[in-house]
């Protein structure tokens, strides 16, 4: 176990420096003068100005020392400063509670709704309930998400005021609860069809067979040895999902106005704000490799044939 | 293995039937087609796509149903009116006319869906096959590859990238968007190839002499390609979406340019007060993924045999 986290632990260092690196080079390298990059598109910059902003993000030196850089600073924790000089790590402390709080209630949503629906759909596969969760997955994953989720803010929000339009005043959960329904239609649908069938396919199963054979009870031969199984790709896929759901907040965060990161960048980016969407994007991807090692860790807990080693 | 991969043979009727994904059509597989023309699970969303992709082409022929149909011929004292006759979307904060600007939109919005997934395809069955036909350090790279565009948040990728480009064009956003969605359909075309390769016939093709390059173009590729071809609809529509967002949030295409993300975009402000500035574009760009993703479906069960 111990050496199944530490080798899973030395895969993430390629992949980590692989992402940051295409990051920090699609931000600093790919064509367009970085020096009016990070002064703004818009701003005239002076020689003394150009020359500071050289100096200071040391613009000088060849591409993989400046990567350097900024690895070694990331390293200390220091994930720069934005262009109105503040330091990004005290943006992404203000910012990150309102994101966690979002994604923590999207991700109940979704296991909930999405792993409730799809073991209904399999238990009457066929029937009317099944064809319901699958018409309405696919119209579900038809409509883009984030035009319900405004669809949602004018109708609820603004025409029938049930919940807030935008904003974090009315605190947690009430404010948090559109923002999060509307984010996890993202994930819902293809958890449902997966929990579907994975269900189905264990229901087949010799063990059920041999639980059912020692006379256990039918609800727990479901619950127990059916559902439990089945959890096992759908644990996994809530944890690649989390991708998603990260991105997600960018669109969602956006049009509810949540100050959480995904407004963050959502604000960066128009504002031309390179550091600050760097800084951050390269925070959600550590977020999202570190809750993926947590998901692998977890199988061998929910399918006692899995032996992690 | 063997068995569910057998009716995979005939690897082109999808392809052929996916609209946008050129590929030469062999030998048609009549009857999984002929059981599927007569569902309307399968022909009514191909009617939806195949009129937007005409409107798509020529969309002057469609814009002018009901009044002068340009969308460039505007007045602002008709700004955020409501629908009127000739003009039955009414019009934008420009004062042009929304329905002819909606037609007009399709363009770019399918134009980047259909280019975006035929270069992820081409990148995924290279790739893909290169992975898993050879294994090895080949396969240790490109797969070490996915996994870093796998640890992106797709989005923030996107608009990391999008943001140090200047210009916004078809091309340019679609090749960010094929930049991030390759691995998803790489992985499936490597694991196809990985249990194709070792089937008999593979086997007897290289006992008879036949090259890698043969072995992979005439024999693995074509039997192993279905999984991918079917995915082609359902990447469409999910490319379209993105595209959308992208564009929604001002990082895609911008404004002279005329698509349903740009009008969602400058939809933004005014929603309140004119819903129907968000309405009808939604109500497009919805209607084209929805009919994508259904006819992708659809395409799947029918010829993905593992699915059945």
């Amino acid at each position: 176990m111990a050496s199944y986290v530490l080798r899973r632990i030395l895969l993430m260092i390629p992949v980590l420096l692989g992402t940051t690196f295409v990051i920090y080079a699609a931000v600093y390298a790919l064509p367009g003068d970085p020096v009016q990059a990070l002064a703004g598109p818009d701003h005239v910059v002076t020689p003394a100005t150009a020359a500071a902003i050289k100096e200071h993000y040391h613009l000088g030196d060849p591409f993989l020392v400046q990567y350097w850089h900024y690895l070694t600073g990331l390293l200390h924790g220091d994930f720069g400063i934005d262009l109105a000089n503040t330091p990004v790590s005290a943006i992404i402390a203000a910012s990150w509670p309102v994101t966690v709080k979002l994604a923590v209630m999207t991700w109940i949503i979704e296991a909930v709704a999405g792993v409730g629906l799809g073991y209904l759909a399999a238990l009457r596969a066929g029937r009317l309930p099944d064809l319901a969760v699958l018409g309405g997955s696919s119209l579900v994953l038809g409509v883009p998400y984030f035009i319900t989720a405004y669809v949602a803010q004018i109708v609820l929000g603004v025409k029938l005021h049930w919940f807030p339009v935008s904003g974090t005043d009315d605190g947690w959960p009430l404010s948090y609860l559109v923002p999060a329904l509307c984010l996890a239609l993202l994930g819902v649908p293809e958890i449902a069809r997966l929990t579907r069938a994975s269900v189905l396919e264990n229901l087949g199963a010799d063990f059920v067979d041999t639980a059912t054979a020692k006379g256990l009870s039918r609800s727990r031969v479901l619950v127990r040895h059916v559902l439990r199984t089945s959890l096992v790709p759908v644990v996994s896929m809530l944890g690649t999902n989390l991708g998603y759901l990260l991105s997600g907040t960018i669109l969602i965060e956006g049009i509810f106005n949540l100050p959480g990161l995904g407004f963050q960048v959502f604000q960066s980016v128009q504002q031309h704000d390179g550091p600050t969407v760097v800084g951050i994007s390269t925070l959600l991807v550590l977020v999202f490799l570190l809750v993926n090692l947590v998901v692998d860790l977890l199988y061998g807990v929910l399918d006692p044939r899995i032996r992690l080693d | 293995m063997t068995s569910a991969l057998q009716p995979a043979t005939p690897a082109a009727p999808a392809v052929a039937a996916v609209p946008g994904a050129a590929g030469p059509s062999r030998r048609v597989e009549r009857g999984t087609l002929h059981r599927l023309a007569r569902r309307p699970r399968f022909f009514l969303p191909l009617a939806v796509v195949v009129l937007l992709c005409a409107m798509a082409a020529v969309p002057s022929a469609f814009a002018g149903w009901f009044g002068h149909g340009d969308p460039h011929r505007c007045s602002l004292e008709h700004s955020g009116q409501g629908p009127t006759s000739g003009h039955p979307f009414g019009f934008d904060v420009q004062g042009c006319d929304l329905y002819s600007n909606v037609v007009h939109g399709a363009r770019d919005s399918l134009g980047i869906g259909l280019l975006t997934t035929a270069l992820t395809l081409v990148v995924a069955v290279v790739l893909g096959s290169l992975a898993g036909y050879f294994g090895g350090v080949t396969d240790m790279v490109i797969s070490r590859l996915m996994d870093v565009f796998f640890g992106f948040p797709m989005l923030v990728g996107m608009i990391v990238v999008l943001e140090t480009f200047s210009v916004h064009s078809i091309l340019s956003v679609s090749l960010v968007l094929a930049l991030f969605s390759w691995p998803v359909l790489t992985r499936i075309m490597r694991s196809s190839v990985l249990a194709t390769r070792g089937l008999d016939y593979v086997t007897a093709a290289r006992e008879l002499g036949a090259g890698p390059l043969r072995i992979l173009l005439r024999h693995v590729i074509p039997n192993a390609i279905m999984p991918v071809a079917v995915l082609t609809s359902i990447t469409v529509g999910g490319v379209i979406t993105a595209e959308a967002s992208l564009t929604f949030i001002g990082v895609g295409l911008s404004a002279p340019a005329i698509s349903w993300g740009v009008q969602l975009n400058s939809a933004q402000q005014y929603f309140t007060v004119h819903p129907g500035l968000l309405l009808f574009p939604a109500l497009f760009l919805s209607l084209a993924v929805l009919s994508f993703v259904l006819l992708g479906d659809c395409l799947r069960d029918a010829f993905d045999p593992r699915l059945r």
